[in-house]
Order: structure tokens, then C-alpha cells, then sequence
């Protein structure tokens, strides 16, 4: 079963799906979804091992060669992003058992663990794989999935929020599948391997450019980077808190990747150089990091506060990529792998109070901090990751980042940079003043702190932020060579 | 003009794309948006099954000595992609039919109204 | 000749989409819409893509007009509400700017019909030469759809999948009477001629549904098709005879196994193939010459499509149906 492994890690969770939701009720939909994620998490560990320590794997899916067949093509990269999914995936489903009966339906329970499933193995589908139109098949997976489980939310505005992202997604979807057909009219072949050895000979060609053009379109879109993220902040905020945390933490990740996948190895050395693509990913991060920073300050909901600053940190990831350099796509991945960490320890945090106290607007939070201090301690330290104080897994993505800016001479994207952090320092302080400063609007009203299920993944994500803020060789080690894999050309 | 008609399913299913496209993004009506997803959706279909058409081909299925067929790989493709695009429009309906049943209306600017004057 | 008719299609295609956009009856929308799709099937028909054309028939101009409808019957007015004329620049400025690239895309495209360009010479002709002699099928779709990229085809099964599960947890909930014990639906027709022709029409659905379920290999169609086509039967059934009717036929709970079921079955081939020696979904190893394990694996996997396919449909079916009643 060794040689299966990276068609086990998509294919368990698949078939683990339907069992799911078939299972009678009560609490073993939930077990078996565990025990797939923490079984994910083993596999993609040992994929990650395996390809560090021995080279790159092919998996020839129905024993067809390519490019006639599709393959499974997993290096370093798709290695530590399906390592980030399935990390996350079994850190969230814990927390998922309380939460989800907190907010979810009885009846729905089956059937809502059967959809996380399904989301968890488009995602994971999505990063093993080396055939272009079998990404847009599990990138469908996983965007019907969260679709619907981002309605299952408890207030009204969850379905429009979810209508609104089908919208914008599927038309995402369309523009990268319309991207994928005139790439194949010129090439004709989806083997990404294929298209990067057949794409150097058609890049003059308009077609070859509008289809590009296209793909990165539609990927920016799932990816929520700005003026394309519309859909993001209601989408996190309406979702039940669980479902939040999952797709905070993996979803954006896997859309980058996809983006640095096409961008660097699927088409040649320097198209992003040579086009305009490069300067484009660059103004779209700048203005989402102070757009999303600026209007992650207004909010007075904290998940929305929480997205909106999601925005801004998707716009550092796009200002590394940009870069085309070595040191810019490996900020940008170590930027991807932390983000996971704090934004999942914060929504689990912001998840916690919701289940204590049934809402999440700053006036909620009155008070909460000495009632609730170990959520409150997971917000600060994460909260501190997400400004980037050293010490924190933070302060080692915005070093990277500023060091690659500085690489390029870029000195506005170095201000950019610390402006960001600056307004962080804002948002992250107001959630603080409110939890710990304000008094509480009814001092009687006890609240308990969280329950332990939910608490203990949390400080496993809050931990992680201290450890990768010290420990730097595993990140930045894995991300560098990483950044190699894709092919970025050295400098 | 040689172009026009040596490209004419190809710049009809761009202009079809767009009508569709224009849908989704210009009405306000929760079901209209989705018959424009669809339209729009349909049209991309058309583009990459002219990519498969071969002069003088016949449908791909084996005949003996039959030489020329029509490419396969598109057809297999948009198979999946149908597929896919009813699967969305099942999802997108099924939302509208609960925001009708929550806000009593499927016309956007109604529902953003509910929802600032909470 | 073929091109008149090609061009004369696309023509009357452009001017349905312009009908679409145009017009604020939702009820004559759906129409054009299903006008529109059954217009591209025919054209996809005259384009050789057989298979295509048969799904995109059974699924733009039956399953998601019925599915539209459905969702329109639950609002009483049927007029959308004009739109805000300051409204159209930005997406007008949008659209034109998308399409101009693509035209712009189009300048170097392949003409059509060249059997020069690239996806003619490159992997397709792979298929078309080798699938005879490799699967033993003679419908090359069939062979591409069901073996060389049957992990496609399983990732499509679980998109329509995962397209039942959010349904049901859509509009799964709250429904209070979900068999009316003897009471006669007032809303079902009891038109006599209606329920014999349905009675004899019926078995004659669903009769060709294995057809095309089990002949796929052979000419087009398949267990998405088929299982379109199956629940059409039981979709007219319920229509003639009620709702109630049809679910006591199918209950709720043997409709979710099924759709657990199709799945399960073409996920399970490709773990029984891991089991035999072979790398996931590679049907060579299920028997011992290569042609009869291919035939083996694409006959299972295709009833695997079947089935989750025809139980999802009718599960969407039954919870928009469910919703108007209640």
C-alpha cells in the first residue's frame, strides 16, 4: 500500500463521504470523519517525508501512461499544501464535534460531516494532482461542498452569503475552464507536465496569452484576492464557526497554489516576467493588504473583522509571487503555511465565545477576557502572530517577505509591508480592549470558559505559531525548496 | 471574411458567453442570474466541441475502416463538465428557493434592503 | 450543407440569448432557456459529439428547466423587477472588455474542422487508434470517459454526489407529511387518459434506460444518461400519480443508499484493482486478459454512474417537489 499512499490520501476521504452519510445518527458520523482527517494528516506527513528525502512521486491513476491517462504528481510544493489541508483537517474536526452541535441541526449532523469530507477531499484532490481538468473536477468537489456548508449557517444572511459565492466561484470555475480550452487548442494535451514541455513553443501566441489570462482570472477569484473578493468576508463570517475555520485555513491556500502551480511550472520560464502578470498580482496585493487592513479596523463583527484582515493577508501572499524571484515565492508559501495557523487559532478562539455566548460583536466580547482567559490567551497570542511580533510564526513570514522586497528595490512594498502591520496592530488591539478593558455590559451574567474539546485544538494551533516562530528550518527550509520545484528561474 | 467563416462558431459562442456573462452580473433576479450562469456555462461547451470537429469526421465511435473521426477528449470532457454544471444549478436553485422561504423575495436589492435596515 | 446549418443554429442561438436578456417573465426565460439548450444539442449533434448532445438534451432541456421551474412555482409573481438602468455601465464595460479578449484569443485559434492542429495530433489520435485494441470498446467516448480518464468520471460521480447531500441538507429539513396516507393530492391530475398512456409510456422509459445504460460501449450513452433517463420515468410517474405515490415506490432511506451506493461501487472497483496488483481504477487486473478486465471495470463503474445518478436526480426532484407542497 506504500506506492498508493498519494491516491489513498485523496480516495479515504472520498469513500468515507458517502459511508457518512448513510451512518445512522448520533456521534459516529463525526468519529469516522476524524479518524479519515487524522489518517489524512499520517499520509500526507509520510508524502511529505517520503518526496524530502527521495524526489518527487508519479501516481499513473487506471494505469494509463500519460499523458493519455491522468497522473498524480506530488513534489515538495503540493506535498506541504496537502500537509497543510489535512494538518488542519484533523486539528478542526475535534473542535468540530461541540461546535457543530451547537450550531447545526440533529438531523443535518450525518449529512454536514459527510460534506466536510467531500470538501477536504476536493481540496486535497485539487493538490495531488498533475492533470489540469482533473483539478477543475475536484475543484468542483470542493466548491459545491462549502457552498452548502457555508449555508448551513444559523442566521439568514448565511444563504445569501453562500448564493453569492456559488455566483462568483462558478463563474470563476468557467473562466479558468475557458483558460484550460484554448491552452488545449494549442498544445493538445491537460498533462501539466506535457504543457509545460509543449506551451514554449506556442507562447507568442495570442491564444496562449488570453487563455492565461483566464486561468488566472478565475483562480484570483477562488483565491479572493482584491478587487476579486467580494464573496469572502460574508462568506466567513455568516458560516457555522467550524466550517469558518476549515476554509479559512485551507481553502485560499489551495487556490494559491493552483495559482503558483500554473504561473511557474505549467507555463515557461518568464511569461510572468514578460507580461503583465507580475505587475498586476503586485497592485492587486498592495491594494488588498489596505483595503482589507482599512476595513478589517471598521468592523464591529469580529468573524468579519477576522475575514476582512483574511483579504490583506492573501495581498502579502500575491505581493511575493509577484516577485518571480526565489525569495518572493518563498515568503509567500511561508506566509500560506502560517496564515493557516493564525487565522485557524483565531476563528477557533472567536469560535469558542460563540459557543459560550451565541454571538460575536464587539459588544458580546465585553468582558469576556477574564471570564474566558485561555480563549483569551489563544487570541493574544495569535492575535500577535497575525501583527507579526517576534517570536510568533507571523514575524517570520513578514521577515522573508520584506527581505524579498528589499531583493527587488522594491522600498514602497517594504512600507506597504509595515503600514500593514501597523493597522494590524489596530484591529488586533480593538478585539483586545473589548475583551479585556470594556466592562462587561451584564457583570452578573457568568460565562463559563470553553470546554476542553474545544480549547485543546486551539492552543495546538496557538502552540504552532510559537514553535514555527522559533524553529524557522522546517518552514522556510520546506518552502524553499519548494519554490524550487515549481521551477521559479534563479536569480 | 475568410476568418469570420473559418471562426464563426467560435466568435458566436463568445458573443453567447457574454449575453450570459452580462446576465449573471447586471440582473438582480436570483433565477435569472442562474439561467445566465447556465447560458453562459453551455456556451464555453460549444467552443471546446468545435475544437473537436474534424472535416470530414465522423462521430467517434469505431467503425472498420472508417479513418477519421472527431476528436474524443473534448467530448469526454464537457460530458463531465454538464455534469458539473447541473450539479451547481441544483445547489444555486436550492439557495434561492430558502432565501425566498427567509427574506420573501428573490431580487437582490430587496434582500440587501432587509438586511441594512436590522 | 453542414455548415448552413451550423451557421443557421448559431444564429438562432444568438437571438434566444438575446430573448433571455431581454425579457422579464421568468416563466418565458426558463422557455428560451430550455429552447437555447435544446438548440445547442442539436448543434453538438451536428458537430459529431453524440454523446454531448444526448446529455446536454437530457440535462439543460430536462432536468434544469423542470429544476427551474420547480423554484419559480414557489413565487407568485413571475415577473422579474426591471432593472436599474444606472445599473448596466460598469457590467456592460465588464463584459464587452472579457469578450474583446477573447476575440482577441480567437485570432490564433485553429480553424474549424483542421485536422492539422494540435489537439488532433496530439493524444487524441492515441485514443482513436488504440482504444479498440486496448478496452475492447467500440464507443472511443465511452473508452476515454470510463478508462483513461475514469478518475475524471469518479469525480464526477461525487460532484453529483455532493450536489444530492447539499440539497437534502438545503431543503432535506422540516417536512411534516412526507407519505398523504390514501388522501388524494388535489394538484395530481385524474385524468384518465393521462394515467394509462403514463402506464404504458413508463415501462417503455424505463426499458430504455437499460438500453443506454448497458449499450453505452457500444453507441452513445452511458450511466449518467441512463440514470437522467431513469429518473424521468419515475419523476413522470409522480407527476401523474403524486408524490406520495412515488415515495412509498422509493422511500427516502433506500434513496440516500442508493446515492451512497453508486458511489461506494465505482470507488470500490478502484480498490479492488489496488487489491489485485494493479494502480487504482486499472482494470486490466480484474480478469485475466487485459479486454475482459477492462469490460469488467467499465461496465461496473458505469452502473455505479447509473445509480447515484439516478437516485441524486430524483432526490433534488422530491425535495423541490416537497417544498411547493408544503
Amino acid at each position: 500500500m506504500w506506492d498508493h499512499l498519494s491516491l489513498l490520501l485523496v480516495v479515504t476521504p472520498l469513500i468515507a463521504a458517502p459511508l457518512a452519510a448513510i451512518l445512522p445518527f448520533g456521534r459516529v458520523p463525526w468519529a469516522l470523519a476524524f479518524l479519515v482527517a487524522l489518517a489524512c494528516a499520517v499520509m500526507a506527513g509520510m508524502q511529505l517525508w517520503t518526496i524530502l528525502t527521495g524526489g518527487p512521486i508519479q501516481y499513473e491513476l487506471g494505469g494509463w501512461a500519460p499523458p493519455w491517462g491522468i497522473v498524480y504528481r506530488i513534489d515538495e510544493v503540493n506535498a506541504l499544501v496537502a500537509m497543510i489541508v489535512s494538518g488542519i483537517a484533523a486539528v478542526a474536526l475535534p473542535y468540530a464535534l461541540l461546535s457543530a452541535e451547537n450550531e447545526i441541526e440533529k438531523h443535518q449532523i450525518p449529512l454536514f460531516y459527510s460534506a466536510v469530507l467531500l470538501c477536504l477531499a476536493g481540496l486535497l484532490g485539487i493538490t495531488q494532482t498533475g492533470d489540469i481538468f482533473n483539478l477543475f473536477v475536484f475543484l468542483e468537489i470542493s466548491s459545491l461542498s462549502s457552498y452548502a456548508l457555508i449555508s448551513l449557517g444559523n442566521r439568514r444572511q448565511a444563504l445569501t452569503a453562500a448564493y453569492q459565492y456559488l455566483i462568483m466561484g462558478t463563474l470563476g470555475a468557467t473562466f479558468f475552464l475557458i483558460g484550460v480550452g484554448l491552452i488545449y487548442s494549442q498544445t493538445g494535451t491537460l498533462n501539466m507536465a506535457d504543457l509545460a514541455a509543449r506551451l514554449p513553443e506556442a507562447t507568442g501566441l495570442k491564444t496562449v496569452h488570453t487563455g492565461f489570462a483566464f486561468i488566472m482570472i478565475g483562480f484570483a477569484l477562488k483565491l479572493a484576492l482584491f478587487p476579486l473578493h467580494l464573496w469572502l468576508p460574508n462568506a466567513y463570517t455568516y458560516a457555522p464557526s467550524v466550517v469558518t475555520v476549515f476554509l479559512a485555513a485551507t481553502a485560499t491556500k489551495v487556490a494559491l497554489y493552483v495559482i503558483l502551480r500554473v504561473l511557474f511550472t505549467v507555463f515557461p520560464d518568464g511569461f510572468v516576467t514578460n507580461t503583465p502578470a507580475g505587475d498586476l498580482f503586485l497592485m492587486a496585493g498592495i491594494l488588498a493588504v489596505l483595503s482589507g487592513s482599512f476595513r478589517a479596523i471598521y468592523q464591529s463583527n469580529v468573524k468579519k473583522l477576522l475575514a476582512h484582515s483574511s483579504v490583506a493577508q492573501i495581498g502579502y501572499m500575491a505581493i511575493g509571487l509577484s516577485f518571480a524571484s526565489v525569495a518572493g515565492v518563498t515568503a509567500s508559501i511561508i506566509h500560506m503555511f502560517n496564515h493557516a495557523l493564525m487565522k485557524g487559532a483565531l476563528f477557533m478562539a472567536v469560535g469558542a465565545i460563540v459557543y459560550r455566548v451565541g454571538a460575536c460583536r464587539m459588544e458580546h466580547l465585553h468582558g469576556l477576557g477574564r471570564q474566558m482567559p485561555w480563549t483569551f490567551g489563544a487570541i493574544i497570542v495569535a492575535g500577535f502572530s497575525l501583527i507579526g511580533v517576534p517570536g510568533t510564526a507571523g514575524f517570520v513570514s513578514k521577515w522573508y517577505l520584506v527581505l524579498a522586497a528589499l531583493e527587488q528595490q522594491q522600498w514602497i512594498v517594504v512600507a506597504v509591508i509595515l503600514f500593514g502591520s501597523l493597522l494590524a496592530v489596530i484591529y488586533v488591539g480593538k478585539i483586545i480592549e473589548a475583551l479585556y478593558f470594556k466592562q462587561a455590559t451584564n457583570p452578573e451574567l457568568a460565562v463559563e470558559e470553553a470546554p476542553f474539546l474545544l480549547l485543546a485544538p486551539t492552543w495546538i494551533l496557538v502552540f504552532a505559531n510559537i514553535y514555527f516562530g522559533f524553529d524557522t528550518d522546517l518552514t522556510v527550509g520546506v518552502a524553499e525548496r519548494a519554490a524550487q520545484a515549481l521551477g521559479v528561474a534563479a536569480k | 471574411m475568410d476568418f469570420v467563416v473559418s471562426h464563426y462558431n467560435y466568435l458566436i459562442a463568445i458573443f453567447l458567453m457574454m449575453t450570459g456573462f452580462y446576465t449573471v452580473i447586471s440582473r438582480g433576479n436570483l433565477v435569472k442570474k442562474i439561467v445566465g450562469l447556465n447560458i453562459f456555462q453551455v456556451s464555453v461547451f460549444l467552443i471546446y466541441i468545435s475544437l473537436s470537429t474534424v472535416k470530414d469526421g465522423v462521430a467517434p465511435i469505431y467503425v472498420e475502416g472508417v479513418k477519421v473521426y472527431s476528436n474524443p477528449l473534448p467530448h469526454v470532457l464537457i460530458l463531465t463538465a454538464i455534469v458539473v454544471g447541473v450539479a451547481t444549478t441544483a445547489l444555486g436553485l436550492a439557495l434561492v428557493v430558502r432565501i425566498k422561504e427567509a427574506y420573501g423575495t428573490i431580487e437582490e436589492d430587496e434582500i440587501h434592503s432587509q438586511d441594512n435596515s436590522l | 450543407m453542414d455548415l448552413l446549418i451550423d451557421i443557421s443554429l448559431l444564429t438562432f442561438l444568438a437571438v434566444t440569448a438575446i430573448g433571455i436578456i431581454r425579457i422579464t417573465n421568468l416563466f418565458a426565460v426558463i422557455m428560451l432557456f430550455a429552447i437555447f439548450s435544446f438548440l445547442s444539442a442539436t448543434l453538438f449533434m451536428t458537430m459529431d459529439a453524440v454523446d454531448v448532445a444526448l446529455t446536454e438534451a437530457a440535462v439543460g432541456a430536462g432536468i434544469s428547466t423542470v429544476l427551474m421551474l420547480a423554484t419559480l412555482a414557489l413565487n407568485k409573481d413571475h415577473n422579474e423587477k426591471q432593472p436599474d438602468k444606472n445599473r448596466h455601465w460598469l457590467p456592460l464595460a465588464v463584459v464587452l472588455t472579457t469578450g474583446a479578449v477573447l476575440v482577441y484569443g480567437t485570432l490564433d485559434l485553429p480553424d474549424f474542422g483542421d485536422p492539422a492542429s494540435a489537439p488532433q495530433t496530439h493524444v487524441a489520435p492515441h485514443y482513436i487508434e488504440k482504444a479498440i485494441e486496448e478496452t475492447g470498446v467500440p464507443n472511443i467516448v465511452t473508452a476515454v470517459l470510463a478508462s483513461y480518464r475514469g478518475f475524471d468520471t469518479l469525480g464526477e460521480v461525487v460532484v453529483i454526489f455532493t450536489a444530492g447531500i447539499a440539497v437534502l441538507l438545503l431543503l432535506g429539513g422540516r417536512r411534516e407529511d412526507p407519505l398523504d396516507d390514501g388522501a388524494k393530492d388535489k394538484r395530481v391530475p385524474q385524468n384518465l387518459v393521462l394515467r394509462i398512456v403514463s402506464k404504458i409510456v413508463i415501462p417503455v422509459i424505463m426499458l430504455f434506460a437499460l438500453y443506454v445504460q448497458f449499450h453505452g460501449d457500444y453507441g452513445p450513452g452511458g450511466g449518467f444518461q441512463a440514470g437522467v433517463i431513469m429518473s424521468a420515468a419515475i419523476i413522470l410517474y409522480s407527476l401523474v400519480f403524486g408524490l406520495g405515490a412515488a415515495e412509498r415506490i422509493i422511500p427516502k432511506s433506500v434513496l440516500m443508499f442508493l446515492t451512497s451506493l453508486g458511489v461506494l461501487i465505482f470507488a470500490g472497483v478502484g480498490i479492488a484493482s489496488l487489491f489485485l496488483g494493479g494502480n487504482y481504477l486499472n482494470y486490466s487486473v480484474l480478469a485475466s486478459s487485459q479486454v475482459a478486465g477492462q469490460h469488467i471495470g467499465i461496465l461496473l463503474v458505469e452502473l455505479g454512474v447509473g445509480i447515484t445518478v439516478f437516485a441524486v436526480m430524483l432526490t433534488i426532484f422530491f425535495a423541490f417537489a416537497g417544498r411547493e407542497r408544503s
